[in-house]
């Protein structure tokens, strides 16, 4: 008796910009932007801080709608 | 006898009303529901968020309520990034984040790790060790400000007890190196049950067959720990940990009932500098521009927090 595997189509999404990856990255970013916030060795870490951790936000709510 | 009760209804409502109720679609009527709930949400958060963020670019002063509002564009956002006194106060929120979290871990896992032994009366130590956490902040505040009087406070009586200090030498909010610990103590006593909580959740989800099998495979009871108890309720810690984290982020009751952020600026959290700028210093535009700039730091551990979530939920 032989089983029938379902074909699986490619998608034509890339694989680097799958969801599961990009929130991985959005996530460290966000972290290293929190990091920066309160760290207490350099003020221009500090200054940086808060667009680090928008690029990170923003970046997570665009890539969660990304395909996994 | 119900569709008795429900003919009557028909018949007791109004015959316009009763024409309009039935034009309306299954789909319209859910928006019907829920519009009330969505106009208030509009009203009381997304409004007053768009309002701040509008704010942060000008120089408006809520006790000058007739004066020029100028657009700075982003010189708000500059001079706080660029501020030494709000780094110190985030250094100040990052030294009461980082003992506060550390200590509700390793104390409400221990606990929780305890109580999942489930030994005669663990139904009735659950319920005392989770009263702190059911209390008022605000309550909470007054009565730890009792027990830290070094006069009257039994707190202070308990360390002259076991250290030999004379309670009025016990100064523990007013003294510059204390007051952090003294707020850091009552916040680990308040939430470490919630932490416990998620703790004992986690434990409770381990299927016990994992445990007969090491049992078979003659683990030791730390081996177990290790390889087993630990990693698997580790999802759960982590849940815990992000939770307190945006929490103890944004704390403000506490540490304004205890010290207002006293002695000096030495318990100055961001939350009590920024309540500081917008209602002592009158500075509105400013304080909303390091508002928003806690939003996005809450925000992004909330995306995080959600992440995490997502993941214990696919256990």
């Amino acid at each position: 008796m032989s089983t029938i595997q379902p074909v699986r189509r490619k998608s034509p999404w890339p694989a680097w910009a799958r969801r599961g990856l990009m929130e991985n990255i959005a996530t460290a970013i966000i972290a290293i932007g929190f990091l920066m916030l309160f760290q207490p060795i350099a003020l221009s870490l500090y200054t940086y801080s808060f667009i680090t951790m928008l690029t990170g936000t923003v970046m997570f709510i665009i890539v969660s709608k990304f395909p996994e | 006898m119900l569709n008795r009760t429900a003919d009557n209804v028909a018949r007791a409502t109004p015959e316009p009303l009763a024409k309009k109720i039935r034009g309306i679609s299954d789909k319209g009527l859910a928006w019907l529901f829920i519009s009330p709930t969505i106009l208030l949400l509009l009203a009381i958060n997304i409004f007053p968020l768009f309002w701040a963020i509008y704010l942060s670019f000008t120089n408006y002063r809520a006790n000058r309520p007739n004066d020029v509002v100028k657009n700075l564009g982003f010189a708000n956002y500059k001079r706080i990034l660029g501020d030494q006194d709000i780094w110190i106060a985030m250094q100040t929120t990052a030294h009461f984040v980082f003992w506060t979290i550390l200590l509700q871990t390793v104390i409400g896992f221990t606990l929780a790790w305890l109580i999942d032994r489930k030994f005669r009366g663990h139904a009735f130590w659950t319920t005392i060790i989770l009263v702190p956490m059911m209390l008022s902040p605000a309550v909470v505040g007054n009565f730890w400000r009792f027990l830290y009087e070094p006069q009257i406070g039994l707190f202070s009586y308990v360390v002259s007890f076991v250290t030999g200090i004379p309670p009025t030498n016990v100064q523990m909010l007013s003294n510059v190196e204390m007051a952090p610990w003294a707020i850091i103590i009552v916040d680990t006593w308040m939430w470490t049950p919630y932490v416990m909580l998620i703790c004992l959740a986690g434990l409770r989800s381990i299927p016990e067959y994992i445990y007969e099998a090491a049992e078979v495979d003659r683990a030791s009871n730390w081996r177990q720990f290790w390889s087993i108890t630990l990693p698997m309720a580790l999802p759960f810690i982590m849940l815990a940990v992000l939770f307190r984290g945006i929490e103890n982020f944004k704390m403000f009751d506490m540490v304004n009932l205890l010290t207002g952020g006293g002695p000096g600026s030495t318990t100055e959290v961001a939350s009590i500098t920024l309540k500081r700028q917008a209602f002592e210093s009158w500075r509105t535009g400013y304080s909303s521009a390091f508002a928003i700039i806690l939003f996005v730091a809450v925000f992004g551990l909330a995306n995080i927090y959600v992440k995490a979530l997502n993941k214990v939920k696919q256990r």
